[in-house]
Parts: C-alpha cells; sequence; structure tokens
C-alpha cells in the first residue's frame, strides 16, 4: 500500500511539483494545518503580508514581472473576502494566480460557523474557476487543475477553497504529469489563410497602425522579441495599451506612444484616420475606444487575440485570428520573409506620406508641460526619476489616478515585464503590495513604486511586510493632496465642486517611514529633486520618497469620453477654447 | 440615457434583438448551474426560460437550454462566454426561427368548473397532446406539451373556463432528423 499524505500535505506537494518557490498569505483557523505543513518545505517560501488584499497584488506583481503563477493563502471568512479586490483585479488584467483558502470544516458549512462564508460563491465571477474541495481524492487532481486553468489561454486568478477536515484527511499521491492534451478551452489554431490575409492587408495598407496591449506581455518575453522583428519588418507605426507598454521599446522611433485617453496626440489620431489597424493582444476597452460608434472610422481591422470572446465584443473586426500572439506574429513574419521579399522596401515607399503626418502630429508635443521652477511639477518628477533610472533594469509599479498616468506617459519602458499597473480594475492601493511581489522575483533590482498619496494610503501597511523581509523597494509618492484624478474630473465637469476629494490630515510620510523603519525623504523644491531622487536609489533598504508636487496640475492630453480620437484636450489652453461651449462641456 | 456627466461613454443605438436557444453540456457537479446562470446575470444578459436535467449518468452530464434575446453581437459573446467556462462541454445555438429544431414546453393546467366547462376545456386542449393526470367530478389537472406562445395562448383562452392554475417548464429543444450536435 502506498503512503497516505494529509490533506495539507498534498497542497504542498502540488506546489512542489509545480515549481512554486514563494507563498503570499495570512494565517487563520480554517488554514493552520496548512500551515503547520509549511515548516516541512524547504523550497517554498513563505511572505507574510500584513492584509489579504496586500497578498493577493504581492502575488500580482511577482506573477506580471516573473511570468509565473503568484500564489495565495488565505484563510476562510475575512481572509477570503479580502483577497476579493485582487482576484477581480487579476481577472481584469489577466494574471494568473492560484489562491488557496481555508474554509470551515465539512459539516460546518452552511450552518454560519465562526468565519464562514460562501468564498465560492463570493469568488465565482471574479476568477476563472474555483473548486471547493469536499473529498480528500479531489485534492490532487484539483491543485493540479487549478495551476492549469490559471496559467493557459488567456491567464487569470483561480481559487480553491479546503476544508479544514480536508486538510486533515489523508489520501494517496501521484506525481503530477503534465498533460499534453490541453482541455479544449485554450485556442491556437490559427489558419494559413489567416495569415495570408494579414499579409495582403499589410501589403496594401498606405495608412497602417499596430496596437498592442497586455496580451503581449502575457504571451511570454519571446513575444515581445517577435514583435519586434515584426513591427521593424513591415515599418509601420505601433502604439500600446497602458498595460502592453514595454512590449516594444518606449524610445523607439517607431514607437508612437501610449493611446486612449491619456494617450498621446500622435498615437490617438493615427488610429482615428489610419486605413489598417492591427490590434496584436488588446481588447479595445472603453478608455482606449473612446466614442464607439466613430472609433477607426475608416480602418480595416486585425484582432489577434488567444481569448476568442474578445472578437468582436466591442468593436467588429474585418480579421480576426484567434491564437497565441508569439505563435501569430511569428508566422507572420515567416510568410512575409518567404513571399515577399520586396516588402520591406515597398513598403516603406507606400507608408512615408503617413509617417509624414505622424512626424506632424509629432510636433504638436502633447505630453508637453509648463515647468516651473518654485514648484515640482508631477510630469518632471516622472522624468528626472526615468533619466536618473534608465541606465539600470528598473521595474516600475503604480497605483491609480494621475500619477499612473504620468508614469505611463513620462516613463519609457525598453523591456516587458517591467511595468506592473492596475489597468482594468483601476484599484488604488495596487503599487506598494506589488513592488513587494517584485522585489521578492527580482531580489537585486530596482523596484519603485510610483505612487500618489491617497492610494498609497490604501496598502501602506505593507510597508511593513517590505521591512521583514528587506525588500529594498522605493515608494515614490507624488503627492499634490488630492485624489488628484477625482479632482481634475471635478474641474471639468462638476464646476470645480471638489467634494470629498481633498485629502486633510495627511500623515509625514517621512516620520512614518521612521516608524516602519524605512528611510523617509521628503522634497518639495525642483533644484533638490535630483540629488533626492538619487539618495533614494542609493539607499540599501526601503523608501519613503514623498515628492510634494503642484497640487493643481492636470493629466493631459484627454480624450474626454463621449468623444472620437481625434477630439482630443491638449493641455489647459486647449482646455478653455474646449470646455467653455456648453454643449462640449455637456459631452465629456 | 445616462447622465451626460458621465466619465463612461453614453451609449449607442441598440441593435434589433433575436430570440436564440441555447443548449449547453456541461459536467453535473454543484454551482455548475449558478455558473451559467451567473454568467448571464453578471454580464447583463437576458434569461427567458431555463430547463436543466441530467441526461447521461456515466458520464454525470447535464443539458441546460437556455431562451435568451440579445443582438447578434450579444448572442455571439454569450456563446464565446459559456464556451470559456471549465465545466462546459459544448454549445449549441439555435434561432427559434430554425426550422431544423423542435422546441417544446410542458404546462400542467388546473382547471377547477362544471363537468360541461371542463369538456369544452379538454377540447381546446386537443392539439397540444393532452394527459390527464387528475380528474374528480369538480376539477382535472391535464398536461400539454406545446410552444411557448401556444401555451401562452391557451392560458388565456383557459381562464374563462375555470383555470385556476399553470405550472410550467422552460423550453428544451432538439434537432430534426439523424444528425446530433458535435
Amino acid at each position: 500500500m502506498s503512503k497516505l499524505y494529509t490533506g495539507a500535505e498534498i497542497v504542498f506537494k502540488c506546489l512542489e511539483d509545480q515549481e512554486v518557490e514563494y507563498i503570499f498569505g495570512y494565517p487563520g483557523g480554517a488554514v493552520l494545518p496548512i500551515y503547520d505543513e509549511l515548516k516541512n518545505h524547504s523550497s517554498i517560501k513563505h511572505i507574510l503580508v500584513r492584509h489579504e488584499q496586500g497578498a493577493g497584488h504581492a502575488a500580482e506583481g511577482y506573477a506580471r514581472s516573473s511570468g509565473k503563477p503568484g500564489v495565495v493563502l488565505v484563510t476562510s471568512g475575512p481572509g477570503a473576502t479580502n483577497v476579493v479586490t485582487a482576484l477581480t483585479d487579476a481577472y481584469m488584467d489577466s494574471i494568473p494566480l492560484v489562491c488557496i483558502s481555508g474554509q470551515v470544516p465539512t459539516h460546518l458549512i452552511g450552518t454560519d460557523a465562526f468565519q464562514e462564508c460562501d468564498t465560492t460563491g463570493i469568488t465565482r465571477p471574479c476568477t476563472k474557476h474555483n473548486w471547493l474541495v469536499k473529498d480528500i481524492k479531489e485534492l490532487p487532481k484539483v491543485m493540479n487543475e487549478a495551476f492549469k486553468v490559471a496559467t493557459t489561454g488567456r491567464p487569470g486568478p483561480v481559487l480553491i477553497d479546503i476544508p479544514k477536515d480536508i486538510q486533515f484527511a489523508k489520501t494517496n499521491y501521484t506525481k503530477f504529469k503534465k498533460e499534453k492534451k490541453l482541455n479544449g478551452k485554450i485556442h491556437n489554431k490559427f489558419s494559413e489563410n489567416e495569415i495570408n490575409q494579414l499579409i495582403d492587408l499589410i501589403s496594401k495598407a498606405k495608412k497602417p497602425v499596430v496596437y498592442t496591449g497586455g496580451g503581449v506581455i502575457n504571451s511570454g518575453p519571446q513575444a515581445s522579441e517577435t514583435l519586434k522583428e515584426f513591427v521593424r519588418l513591415i515599418g509601420f507605426p505601433i502604439t500600446s495599451t497602458l498595460q502592453g507598454l514595454g512590449a516594444f521599446p518606449g524610445d523607439d522611433n517607431q514607437f508612437i506612444g501610449m493611446l486612449g485617453m491619456h494617450g498621446t496626440y500622435e498615437a490617438n489620431n493615427a488610429m482615428h484616420d489610419c486605413d489598417l489597424l492591427i490590434n496584436i493582444g488588446a481588447r479595445f476597452d472603453d478608455r482606449i475606444t473612446g466614442k464607439i460608434d466613430e472609433f477607426s472610422p475608416k480602418s480595416k481591422k486585425v484582432h489577434i487575440d488567444i481569448d476568442p470572446s474578445s472578437i468582436n465584443k466591442i468593436i467588429k473586426v474585418d480579421l480576426a485570428i484567434v491564437g497565441d500572439v508569439n505563435e501569430v506574429i511569428k508566422s507572420a513574419i515567416k510568410k512575409i520573409n518567404k513571399k515577399q521579399n520586396g516588402l520591406k522596401d515597398s513598403n516603406k515607399q507606400r507608408i512615408s506620406k503617413w509617417w509624414e503626418q505622424i512626424q506632424k502630429w509629432r510636433t504638436k508635443d502633447s505630453l508637453g508641460f509648463i515647468n516651473s521652477d518654485k514648484e515640482i511639477k508631477p510630469q518632471h518628477a516622472v522624468k528626472r526619476l526615468y533619466e536618473l533610472t534608465k541606465n539600470q533594469d528598473t521595474f516600475i509599479t503604480t497605483e491609480v489616478g494621475q500619477h499612473q498616468m504620468w508614469a505611463a506617459q513620462h516613463y519609457k519602458f525598453n523591456k516587458p515585464n517591467r511595468w506592473m499597473t492596475s489597468g482594468g480594475l483601476g484599484t488604488m492601493g495596487y503599487g506598494l503590495p506589488a513592488a513587494v511581489g517584485v522585489q521578492i522575483a527580482h531580489p537585486d533590482k530596482l523596484v519603485i513604486d510610483i505612487a500618489g498619496e491617497a492610494s498609497v494610503l490604501m496598502t501602506i501597511q505593507e510597508m511593513s511586510t517590505a521591512v521583514q523581509y528587506n525588500l529594498p523597494i522605493k515608494i515614490f509618492i507624488l503627492n499634490n493632496q488630492y485624489m488628484g484624478m477625482v479632482r481634475q474630473w471635478q474641474e471639468l465637469l462638476h464646476e470645480k465642486n471638489y467634494s470629498e476629494s481633498y485629502s486633510e490630515a495627511l500623515p509625514d510620510f517621512v516620520k512614518l517611514a521612521e516608524a516602519y523603519g524605512c528611510k523617509g525623504i521628503k522634497a518639495d523644491n525642483p533644484n533638490e529633486l535630483d540629488e533626492k531622487i538619487k539618495e533614494m536609489i542609493d539607499y540599501n533598504g526601503p523608501v519613503i520618497f514623498d515628492c510634494h508636487v503642484d497640487p493643481n496640475e492636470n493629466c493631459f492630453p484627454m480624450i474626454p469620453s463621449g468623444k472620437p480620437h481625434n477630439q482630443m484636450i491638449l493641455g489647459p489652453s486647449d482646455k478653455e477654447e474646449n470646455k467653455i461651449t456648453g454643449k462640449g462641456k455637456s459631452l465629456v | 440615457m445616462s447622465s451626460p456627466k458621465s466619465a463612461y461613454s453614453i451609449p449607442t443605438k441598440k441593435g434589433k434583438l433575436d430570440t436564440h436557444i441555447f443548449v449547453v453540456w456541461v459536467d453535473n457537479e454543484s454551482g455548475v448551474l449558478a455558473r451559467v446562470v451567473g454568467l448571464f446575470s453578471g454580464r447583463g444578459y437576458n434569461i427567458e426560460s431555463l430547463a436543466v436535467a441530467e441526461v447521461d449518468a456515466t458520464k454525470n452530464i447535464s443539458r441546460i437550454t437556455i431562451v435568451t434575446t440579445g443582438t447578434p453581437q450579444v448572442i455571439d459573446q454569450i456563446k464565446l462566454q459559456l464556451k470559456k467556462l471549465v465545466p462546459v462541454h459544448k454549445v449549441a445555438d439555435f434561432k427559434r426561427e430554425d426550422k431544423n429544431v423542435i422546441f417544446k414546453e410542458m404546462a400542467l393546467l388546473k382547471i377547477v368548473a362544471q363537468k360541461k366547462k371542463i369538456d369544452k376545456c379538454l377540447k381546446e386542449c386537443k392539439k397540444f397532446n393532452p394527459v390527464i393526470l387528475d380528474k374528480t367530478n369538480k376539477s382535472v389537472v391535464v398536461q400539454i406539451t406545446a410552444l411557448r406562445r401556444e401555451i401562452d395562448k391557451m392560458s388565456k383562452k383557459l381562464k374563462p373556463y375555470g383555470l385556476t392554475s399553470t405550472s410550467r417548464t422552460g423550453a428544451i429543444a432538439m434537432t430534426r432528423g439523424a444528425q446530433t450536435f458535435k
């Protein structure tokens, strides 16, 4: 007879089989058997967070920056409900997470027991799939399937709810074997015909644009290499969504900046005027498309995505290629090289006028801002941060709001997996715990959370985690004393009625840093900014950098919602002209 | 119309709505119906009727039949989203007008009335394969199988004859001919 293992042992055996190195978690009554077993598995390190939401975001940061699934371990009831925000965040941004939650013993389920909640019911809409394990014999299979579901196809979070008695119960365990056959939920069967059609469209286009998204990042670092080769081969301008930044070098001449609500003038105009739009691994989100009826009206549209349900969900496309981004572009490159040797040169001629137009749009310098020598402008702060860190491999996370958009606009990413931000759900408080996870995955790299003072206070307790594990994360707070994006909308839409968006009684961040046992730095003068940023980078340990910036700065350019791409507000002066007309205001 | 002061886009005109019948083969495990129904409610799709039961006891397969309405784009989304659910094996989708598919609903009708009126009721039901399940001298329970709109019509018609209670199932569907849906 083979050896019998407890449920808790099986959990770790499966984690070992999956080569999991880190778990982010927080103990509690219903997961104690699993925590008890932790000491017997030295290859798995547990990172104790200060709040379960932090565990979820840390696992997201870990997953996004390393390409491996993030593993979360929480207890029943409040442990599980606290992690819901992070699961939803991961679901929206397609990040592979495996969350293990404890549950009250099976005989108590449904009795409103202490710390009981319907975890699988609550998390059903925010996971790819979830399981309540009621039979110990199911556990090994469920654990392995969970990793498979989380990491294959379009990645996403899954949750396994394990009642306490199941953690104690025993069964035998056979090592999991990698299946060759996938479960039919993964689609990577594009046809040669589709590739031919794509190449035909490419060779005819006069005003093309490539629009890439987080799917390229999820397809792995190789996909970014392939994308670079593809875009250089065809010579098209390329723009990216917020999630896709870094897939193509941000300082490359072919890159025309981020698109969408706070995208560049050239990117949005190119989207509007193009005759061929190639969407690679993006999903036509409403912050990208603006007004649907007037979205890129003159173009043929191609959509390459691994998730069939993304196709035609919002924008009808002319050619859909369902498959892994890397595989699809690779075969397109192969075809182009084989079939049309002259494509490279002929393309350049055909689209040269288009590039001239784009250069004209570029001269608008839509990311420009009026700098000051009295106050630190937030854009200037991000620019300086970029200049002073670009010579090393830097990982940036952000919270959500104006600072996030400024980071996206002014920090240039040259490699994938270096940019971790909450795009889909827009979760304030994401950046600090995400930075913890990133630093765990890359202990020797520089990890900076570009934060806002309002967002960072939502998960500030994770500084304690950073200190405990000696994680030298840098929290770079653009402190404008407002929930800046809320204030901006109130200024533009609600007659400057700044209802509840001013943060009164903010803590002294320097003292707060010291209270947590890390370094605090404060800057409020542009002249001392560089020096202080250098001080932050050079400090070997976690830092909270309180950068006092102009509280009235708005984030431009901007497409007001309900407007198409070619009607952007470029800056404060432009805003005045656009804003005065009553109709324009009501449309925003 | 939503408020014009919106951070989101303004809804644009809606397309034409079609009625479709989805047949979904799923693993008969706990929570599977909640996943399917939750998908509809969570994404704002509409369920007109629902019928579900296990059809293969050895493989533990249940067959769910859902009648829904939506624009062609929404119908497409429903299908693709259903296919993404882990316990879903396959999804078939038929237009209600599809002549190659049989749609049926069953209803139980309780009529409390004089014999004369009851006889009239039974005559009216004749077209819809009536089966008398229970009879007393003051009442009758009849089972009929028909299309949704036919049952709607019947309930209206039989009201004056003493129809007091109606219980009906959701629609179920099957293709005509020798082929089965793969």
